[in-house]
């Protein structure tokens, strides 16, 4: 039977699970089995195109499904079995919905016939993972399977993506039924009945926009979301537009563009905040006015107009209130609203060049304080292990296929602030659920998305342990992944709050690790060790080509911090800045 | 404020949880929500009455379009919808009460001026069923209990509604518009359009 689909065939549930996955043009699963899930995996040998990733635990299959569709905008597929295998995805689940992520999960569930008896192994993951989902369908009929899957993969990749469950009892997958692949087609998707960008609102946009003396575009992760990635670059250039990112945007527009500001928020550069705080519009293209973007909402950029373009619409004065506000897909919307902008061009240095250089004076004022200018020290600094990373890759020419996996903390800010992104989905991090143990599953399911891309996992010492069991998996799946490990014996980004917040009160958070160069090495992983910054770009160039699993433990400094840094209730131009005088970048005294 | 919704939802399992967690999430209380059978089959509507900042409205309906079982919402206020309550109040009433076999005919003559009906008749109890306003409601509940009665039993559905008028044609009218994926078809005249004097919400600002 494999792929090829005879009309109609009878086939037991779980056969009509894979096929229609088969159908739906998946590739790849990640799971992990057990009993309720059982009869799927005894019939998974009949379908060889569908490849079974075994995880190490439930938590990464769902982060590698997600690592899978971040990287390919495709649907990410896990599955688990019940209970305690359905409860371990919540984590990855949260994960995908917070950042809109499309991916589709199964789980297996106790025999219908017994549901709601607290059987073995029973529990209402449907009731569990509700707020979590953006849908999730409980399946007792074997019938239902093929057009409820279908729905799913078309909810997950609809509108505002995001992931979906899909629970399906043992009976439903033992019980035989028709299966009809086209006739399990869901009806045509329904777009947000509030979607709206009428012609007054565009007007009112166009208008907003030609009167602007100091715009700025903040990118979101939106712009990936709906491809719009050439529209907006192109809108910026013909207007003369600064953008700022968001951590998820980052990858949206090109670093080295001149009118690319890099990150904004919490932990973005001084002159990218600056600008949002001094502009005159901000043009908000698929982000939420999340509160690590905005700072202070009260003080947030008080003395601009603020267009919000975006594809749901309770997201529309949820944190800000805008004026005015384009309901739709980001693509289609700025190709209504291009035309109108061209139609009355504006003189060329009206949008200006003033602000531009404005922004550009705080860059210089700021370099002086950027870890990236301190020189050689003998100290290795994080921030320089990301950026040489990043040179390494850029030298070789391989930007455009690199991609860059993030855990959560320290060495994330860092990423975002010093490896400058080339191409859209080359930065997969966790940004609303900020999740710890996301990277190296994530990097996982991109690897296996892209096997042509070189995968770099950048963790830190405390996330990396919290998935490491996943080594496992890319051994035995044979994945050329390479792996950063920033150890600074912390978990850096608590320390640093204790720092700043909690009078340096460090509990719990100085953390004892493995010899990571070993633990890789008892997986069959090569590795090294680095400690000083002559050795990273000749090891990163060495894990990069080596065609194997490479790990390398970066020992850097213990109490780096990342900044700048907006406290919490602090406005984003009141930032903490990397003290001038520095006394963990002091250069030696000279002897 | 208090916001009344009607909602079109699809009479599945589980619907009914999807819209209350749907208001917990958002840290809104439901004062009251009422959930029957509706003109279309396999639909339910639904009266939703919840206690939120007078501009969470849009942010709210917005959130009910993103449940998948959702076909269909509608905010109203007093003018422009009616709106009705069904009320059971079983009070004290026999001979052995204050007013003796009197409180019973009283109670009948109550009942009548505030338009409600006796269903049941017991030695020590009457019970009267009662439609109507909220504040006519509370109003039969006040003279019952001034005049010295015992109010043994409240049962009260809650608020139920609908727009005065056509409006059901209006609904079919915006589900139609909603199959364009074309945003330039979508209508100017917009009747839920953001008002601009909408400020942010309350409980988002510091
Ligand atoms: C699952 C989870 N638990 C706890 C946290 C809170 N948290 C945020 S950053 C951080 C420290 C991360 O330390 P490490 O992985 O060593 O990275 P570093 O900050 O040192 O780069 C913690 C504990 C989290 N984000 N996720």
């Amino acid at each position: 039977m494999a792929d090829s689909i005879t009309p109609n065939p009878t086939l037991t549930g779980a056969e009509i699970l894979l096929a229609t996955l088969a159908g739906e043009g998946v590739t790849t699963v990640f799971g992990y089995p057990g009993g309720a899930i059982l009869p799927v995996y005894d019939v998974l040998r009949k379908f060889p195109n569908l490849h079974h990733v075994l995880v190490r635990h439930e938590q990464s299959a769902a982060h590698m499904a997600d690592g899978y569709a971040r990287a390919t905008g495709r649907v990410g597929v896990c599955m688990a079995t019940s209970g305690p295998g359905a409860t371990n995805l919540v984590t990855g689940l949260a994960t995908a919905m917070i950042d809109s992520i499309p991916i589709v999960a199964i789980t297996g569930q106790v025999s219908s016939k017994v549901l709601g008896t607290d059987a073995f192994q029973e529990i209402d993951i449907t009731g569990i993972t509700l707020p979590i989902t953006k849908h999730n369908f409980l399946v007792t009929r074997a019938e239902e399977i093929a057009p409820v899957l279908r729905e799913a993969f078309q909810i997950a990749r609809s509108g505002r993506p995001g992931p979906v469950l899909v629970d399906i009892t043992k009976d439903a997958q033992q019980a035989a039924a028709a299966f009809d692949f086209e006739a399990a087609k869901p009806r045509p998707y329904r777009p947000h009945p509030m979607l709206r960008a009428e012609s007054s609102s565009m007007q009112e946009a166009v208008t907003l926009i030609r009167q602007a003396k100091r715009p700025i575009i903040l990118a979101g992760h939106g712009v990936v979301e709906s491809g719009a990635e050439r529209q907006v670059l192109a809108l910026a250039e013909a207007h003369r537009i600064p953008i700022a990112s968001t951590l998820l945007g980052l990858d949206a527009v090109p670093a080295e563009h001149p009118l690319c500001l890099g990150m904004m928020g919490m932990h973005g550069e001084s002159w990218v905040n600056n600008a949002i705080q001094q502009a005159d519009l901000l043009l908000a293209f698929g982000m939420r006015f999340d509160d690590r973007v905005t700072g202070n909402l009260t003080k947030y950029s008080p003395n601009s107009k603020k267009i919000h373009v975006e594809i749901d619409p309770s997201e529309i004065n949820k944190n800000v209130r805008v004026d005015v506000a384009l309901i739709g897909d980001l693509k289609e919307v700025l190709s209504l609203l291009m035309p109108l902008l061209e139609t009355h061009p504006r003189p060329l240095e009206s949008h200006g060049s003033e602000w531009l250089k404005q922004i550009n004076a705080g860059k210089g004022n700021a370099s002086v304080r950027d870890i990236i200018n301190l020189p050689d020290n003998g100290h290795l600094y994080a921030a320089h292990v990301i950026n040489d990373i990043w040179h390494e890759a850029a030298a070789a020419g391989r930007l455009e296929q690199t991609i860059i996996v993030t855990d959560v903390g320290q060495h994330q800010m860092w990423e975002a602030q010093y490896f400058k992104h080339h191409a859209p989905r080359s930065l997969i991090t966790s940004g609303g659920l900020g999740t710890m143990g996301f990277a190296l599953p994530a990097a996982i399911g991109a690897k296996v998305a892209c096997p042509e891309k070189d995968v770099w996992v950048i963790a830190g010492d405390g996330g990396f342990q919290m998935t490491a069991a996943e080594l496992s998996t890319i051994v035995q799946e044979g994945l050329a992944i390479n792996i950063a490990v920033i150890n600074n014996g912390f978990l850096g980004m608590v320390r640093q709050w204790q720092e700043t917040i909690y009078e340096k009160n460090y509990a719990s958070s100085p953390i004892l690790s493995p010899n990571f160069v070993l633990l890789a090495a008892a997986h069959g992983i090569a590795g090294a060790t680095v400690k000083q910054r002559a050795d990273v770009i000749p090891n990163a160039r060495l894990a990069r080509t080596s065609g194997k699993p490479f790990l390398i433990e970066f020992q850097v400094e213990k109490e780096d911090g990342v900044y700048p840094m907006i406290t919490p209730g602090s406005a984003l131009h009141e930032m903490l800045r990397r003290p001038q005088h520095d006394p963990l970048i002091e250069l030696p005294e000279e002897p | 404020m208090l916001h009344t919704f009607i909602a079109l939802v699809q009479d599945r399992p589980g619907v009914l949880t999807r819209v209350a967690s749907l208001f917990r999430r958002l840290n809104i209380n439901i004062v009251s929500l009422t959930v029957g059978e509706s003109e279309r089959a396999e639909t339910s509507r639904m009266t939703i009455v919840c206690d939120a900042h007078e501009n969470a409205a849009d942010r709210i309906r917005a959130s009910l379009y993103k449940l998948e079982t959702t076909i269909s919402v509608d905010e109203v206020n007093r003018t422009d919808a009616v709106v009705r309550e069904l009320c059971l109040i079983k009070v004290a009433a026999g001979p052995s009460h204050p007013h003796g076999l009197h409180s019973r005919s009283q109670i009948f003559e109550l009942s009548q001026v505030f338009r409600a009906r006796v269903v049941d008749l017991a030695p020590e109890s009457i019970m009267l069923e009662m439609t109507g306003s909220a504040s006519k409601i509370e109003g039969l509940l006040q003279v019952l209990r001034e005049s010295g009665y015992t109010i043994l039993e409240v049962s009260r559905t809650g608020r139920m509604a609908m727009r005065r008028g056509h409006h059901t044609s209006r609904v079919l009218e915006a589900l139609g518009t909603r199959q364009s994926l074309d945003l330039q078809e979508f209508p100017t005249q917009d009747p839920d359009a953001l008002p601009s004097d909408e400020i942010l919400p309350g409980a988002f600002e510091e």
